[in-house]
Formats: C-alpha cells, structure tokens, sequence
C-alpha cells in the first residue's frame, strides 16, 4: 500500500499541460494454467500530458504492448485504474465505451496482421466512420479519398485489398484507419518495427506530421531507443511487466539512472565505427528471466551488477529523482 | 596467395507466375581470409539470395544461377561441383547462421547431437568424439552448464542461446567463411550486444572470415572493415567500414545513414525518408535502379545505367554525379558532415 502512496505523488507535478491519460498501479495478470501467473504489468503508474508523445521502451515480455492495450481497453485491467480524461476506462457503460473508443485509436504492429484480407482498403478505413455514424454515401467516400491523401496512398487504392500493398503502405492504411474518427489519443504499438529502414523513416516523418497538424496525443511503444528517442517527449523504461525509469527524453539518454536504462542505451549499436571502436560497452548476464510467478524484490536484481540483499527483499518503488525524473532503483 | 573467396558477375534469377524476377544482377566482391564485410540493404535487394549462391543454396526451380556468373573459392569454381564436393564444402568450409533461430534449428534433434552431426560427417569422428567436441563448442559460445545443455531440446532454450546454438553448429568444423544472414535481427538489443560481441571474439581466436548480411548500420559499424551496399540486386557502392560512413558517395547510402536517428546525437532533426519503393525487378529499369527514389537524379540517370566510379583503391560507387559533366551537389557535404 506504500507504494501507491509513493505513486499517487505523481500526478502533482503537472504543469506544463493538462492531463489527458492517467495510469494509476495498473496490473494486467494471465492466469496461464496451473496455478501459474503470468504478471504481463505490474504496479505500474505513468501520465500522459496532452500533446505529447510518451515513449515506452523495453525488451520483448517487458510487458510494454500489454500496458498499451491495458491503457485502450482493449483488455481489462487485473487491478489499478486507467483514467481518459477522468474517467475511469475499466468501468465504463455501453455508451461511454462508444465515446471512449471515438477519442482513442491504436495503430498495431504488424501490417500484415491487422488488416482485415477481406475488405477493401475504402471500407477498412471506414469502419469507425460507419460505426460512429458520422458520414455516409458520398461525403463518406470524399473522407476516405481525403484520409488516403494524408498518408499519402491514391484515390484509386480505396477499391483495393490488402493484399495489394506493401509493408509501408499497409501502415499507412493502419494509419489513416486510425485517424479516421479524429480521435484525441492513439496508442502506436510498435508501428515500424516490422518496415525497412527507409520506410520506417517515412511512417516517423507522417506520424510526427500528424502529431503537429492535429494535436495527437501518443503512446509509442517500440523497443529500438533510437527512433523511440526521435519521437518521444518523455520516455518511460519497462523491464519484465515493472517501469524501471520514467524520464524526458534527452534527459533519460544523457542521464540515465537505472543500470539497466544504462546497459539498454550501452547495448544499442551506433552507425559511426569510430564511435564504436572506442566505446566501452556494458555487458549484461544471462537474458530476461521469465515473467511467471516472478519472485519479489526488484525484477532486474538477477541481472544488475549493483544488486544488494535489500534488492532482494524490497522491490523498489518508482521515486522521483531529479525533476520529472523517475526511477525505480535501491540504489537512489 | 590468392583470395580466400571471388564472386564474379553474380547473377541470380527466380522464375514465378509473373515473370522472372532478376534478384541479383551483376555482383562481384572478393573476401580475404580472415575478413569481416557487411553487405548492407532493404529487404528485397538481393542480400540474401547473394549469400544463398556461395552456400550452394539457390533451390532450382524455382531460382537460376545465370550462365556466366562465377564464384571462386580458393580458386575453384563452386558453381561446377558435384554433388560430393558441395558436400565436403558446406559445413566444412564455409558454413551458414540464419536470421530465425526459431526455425532454423531441428526441433526433434538434441543440442548437442545437431552439432555433433556435422562433426561425425566431415571429421569422421565417432559419436563419443562428436558429442565431447560438441560440448567443448557449447562452452566455447559461453553456453553455462554445456554438458546437460548439450541433451536438451531447441524448445528448452531462449532466443539468444538458441543464436548460440547455431554459431556453435556453425563453427564445429571451423570453416574458413562464416555467413550471417541478419543474425541478431530477431533478438533483442542486450542480447544482440552479446551475441555481437561473441562473433567478434570468436573471429579473432579462430581466423573465420564472416560475411555479415544485415541492415543494421550500428551493427556493421561494430563489426565490418569492409562495407557492401546493395540495391535492387546490385552493389551501388562499396569501400571500407571508415570510407562508407564518413564519405559516402552515392545517394541511397547518404539516405540509409540519415534515414536512422542517432541515439548520440543532441539534435531533433527529421529523418531523411526515401520516398517511393524499390523497383519491380521482374522488368528492372534500364537506368540506375535508383533514380526513381533519387533526390538528385538527372535525365541520364533513368536512360542508363550508371559507371563504376573509383574515389580510392577499396572505394567504389556507382552514380552520375560522379561524371565529371555532373553538376556538383554542394548540399551533400552539409548534409553528410562534409564528407564530399
């Protein structure tokens, strides 16, 4: 319970804008099957301000695209709450829910996956518009034509399916699906990673585009540092299912607090040989432990070369370090 | 002592419904032993299908290796083995890691004895022999608890030891080249520094030369002396690792650099996005295959197929701009730090 108190300072530091999401010691538990627990999050509490961008990074099982999908709704939370504009998304009527999902969008991973092989391009795109009511007949095409100019597509792709496109061009259209009802918030659940690099630069450019046209709010989720860094205004470090480090974006690179923020930022190549022929490296042991019936006291501890009995005792509550500068870490 | 490995005027096709698709057109690069190159692209460029031909892997039908193409190891053309030589040759002299380690290794077969198998083959080993060595390779890839690894199953490691696994498989018979196709692309960044930091180490003990197939620019730039970069199934510029980052010659690599944001860079600039995809390569155009997506590109460029130029004795690229009628682009040297 005294972590919740700890994590209930946070919404206090607002000031550079209004509050558009607040996750408040938000679980997501899978029962797997014999008893065992699959804890995907766990005790984890963050804001996102309007307008900006908040980056969320870690490695594979971290739990990061569970937490984004927690935060839509798109699964119930174990306990914890997820606030959109106050309200609480977890316990909202029909009605609400309708309205919820008019103001926030997800835009998925994989392009391939997430589009529907039997459906035009047009009607892929005009699905929340049909659900929502809000244009019909000819006004409904003009949008779609209008949607697939932002994301730069032609008027002629909206007859076409899926199958047709290209990896970039199919985000695209996962893009302007979820431009479609003007929402307020998207949540971008690691839309590049499955592009080549000078398509996903593109994807970057547009969402960033959008971003300043539009006023969007994001959750990136993605889990190359570098682009996450491009993108993001603040950036928020998971590690098996626990944020580890939540700060702003040129301060967490700078600055980084938490050995294993230190370590990700280590590990992550840059395309400059000199760079890398004098760079010392921090090296991490062994690989992710695994996120089932995890034992208590930090998370990282098996892996940190820091680690102290109380690290196994205490898991370590999210403090705010430095202003805006949080991190989970006994060493701090 | 000639070189460890030639590839002259490579060209491999494909055979589909639509048409043939011309994957690779005209590539040629040679390795010395002990060499690290990186060949350097987007999917679809003809990288792997590279690769594919010096393991002897091209699948015929559907794929064809074009009359006149030659690849030379140690001097011999592998293109005219037999069976029996190709059989001496992979797995002993020149071995192959794949980007999955998921898939790429035998879920019914033990660790140990898919290592030991190719041992047994080549070094005619007997099995104890084979499974010992099998075990000293498994410590040699920093696998912890070898000898009861060794009697697992694939489904009982994670991805990066399973990544281990296969290099150890790679290197049991110590090959002369090891190919690693896009090897940490499925892994994740701490482990990928692991594995990185391996290969490294274990070239420099055991004198492979590696031929890394990657698009990963931080990746190449930790690894590689030499730097390959191809496009639409041919190489557009080639140097050395110091020569390609620092003074890049020809604009699809001035691209690829600026297209990644820098983890140490301070500024929030946009990234360099290129426009457009790759062509079509069932009827590649008849210029340079990179016009189309090419900022600077000139009438030239889309009626012929651009010269080799030569910048030093191990830099080559392939573009107008380097014609000395060619306009001079003074923006690129702003762009890429005064590289021109």
């Amino acid at each position: 319970m005294e972590a919740r108190v700890l994590n209930r300072d946070m919404p206090n530091h607002i000031e550079k804008g209004e509050v558009l999401v607040e996750v408040n010691n938000l679980k997501k538990y899978f029962h797997i099957g014999k008893g065992a627990i699959l804890k995907a999050v766990d005790d984890v509490s963050f804001i996102i301000r309007k307008g900006e961008t908040l980056g969320m990074v870690g490695e594979s099982g971290c739990g990061k695209t569970t937490c984004g999908r927690t935060v839509i709704g798109m699964y119930g939370a174990t306990d914890g709450e997820v606030l959109f504009k106050g309200q609480n998304v977890h316990r909202m009527n029909a009605k609400q829910r309708k309205d919820f999902t008019k103001q926030a969008q997800i835009i998925f991973q994989d392009p391939y996956a997430s589009l529907n092989p039997r459906m035009t391009v047009g009607d892929i795109i005009a699905e929340g518009i049909d659900i929502h009511g809000m244009y019909s007949g000819k006004e409904r095409m003009n949008r779609v034509y209008e949607l697939l100019g932002m994301v730069g597509l032609n008027k002629e792709h909206a007859s076409r399916f899926p199958h047709e496109f290209s990896g970039g061009q199919r985000q695209r259209i996962g893009i302007a699906r979820a431009l479609a009802i003007e929402p307020e918030f998207i949540v971008c659940d690691e839309p590049i990673s499955a592009l080549d690099v000078s398509i996903q630069a593109q994807i970057v450019n547009l969402l960033i585009k959008f971003q300043r046209e539009l006023g969007l709010t994001y959750l990136f989720i993605a889990h190359d540092l570098s682009m996450v860094k491009h993108i993001s205004d603040r950036v928020a470090v998971m590690y098996l299912g626990c944020m580890v480090e939540l700060a702003e974006s040129h301060e967490l690179y700078r600055n980084p607090l938490h050995p294993y923020t230190r370590a990700l930022l280590s590990a992550i190549p840059i395309p400059d040989p000199e760079v890398e022929r004098t760079r010392k490296r921090i090296m991490l042991e062994g690989e992710v432990p695994s996120p089932i019936n995890p034992a208590p006291g930090c998370r990282f501890r098996a892996r940190c070369p820091y680690a102290k009995p109380v690290c196994a005792e205490q898991t370590p509550p999210l403090k705010e370090i430095d202003k805006e500068h949080f991190v989970a870490c006994h060493l701090y | 002592m000639g070189k460890l490995l030639e590839v002259k005027n490579l060209r491999v096709s494909y055979h589909t419904y639509a048409g043939e698709v011309q994957s690779v057109r005209g590539v040629s690069f040679e390795l010395d032993r002990g060499e690290s190159i990186a060949i350097v692209g987007e999917s679809g460029c003809g990288k792997t299908v590279t690769s594919k031909s010096i393991m002897g892997l091209i699948q015929t039908p559907p794929g064809e290796i074009k009359e006149g193409s030659q690849i030379l190891f140690d001097g011999r053309d592998i293109l005219k083995f037999s069976k029996k030589e190709w059989q001496q040759y992979r797995g002993a002299e020149v071995s192959m890691i794949f980007q999955d380690p998921m898939t790429s290794l035998n879920p019914t077969m033990k660790i140990g004895n898919q290592i030991a198998e190719s041992l047994i083959i080549h070094r005619g080993m007997n099995k104890k022999q084979a499974f010992e060595e099998a075990v000293r390779m498994l410590e040699l890839v920093n696998i912890p608890n070898a000898r009861s690894r060794a009697n697992q199953y694939p489904h009982q490691f994670s991805g990066g030891m399973r990544q281990r696994a296969m290099i150890a498989i790679a290197l049991a018979c110590n090959p002369k080249i090891l190919i690693a196709d896009e090897p940490t692309t499925a892994l994740d960044v701490t482990i990928q520094a692991q594995i990185i930091e391996l290969m490294k180490d274990l070239q420099k003990k055991l004198g492979t030369a590696i031929i890394l197939i990657t698009h990963d620019l931080g990746v190449v730039a930790d690894i590689a002396q030499k730097v390959i970069v191809m496009y639409a199934g041919q190489i557009v510029e080639r140097g050395n690792a110091d020569e390609l980052f620092y003074s890049p010659r020809h604009p699809y690599t001035w691209s690829l650099l600026k297209a990644v944001p820098r983890l140490d860079s301070e500024k929030k600039e946009d990234l360099v996005s290129i426009q457009g995809t790759p062509p079509d390569l069932i009827a590649p155009p008849k210029g340079c295959p990179f016009a189309s997506r090419c900022k600077y590109c000139m009438q030239i460029c889309k009626e012929q197929a651009p010269p080799v130029t030569k910048i030093s004795d191990t830099h080559e690229a392939s573009c107008w701009l380097h014609h000395p009628l060619a306009p001079r682009v003074d923006e690129i040297a702003v762009e890429t730090g005064g590289g021109l």
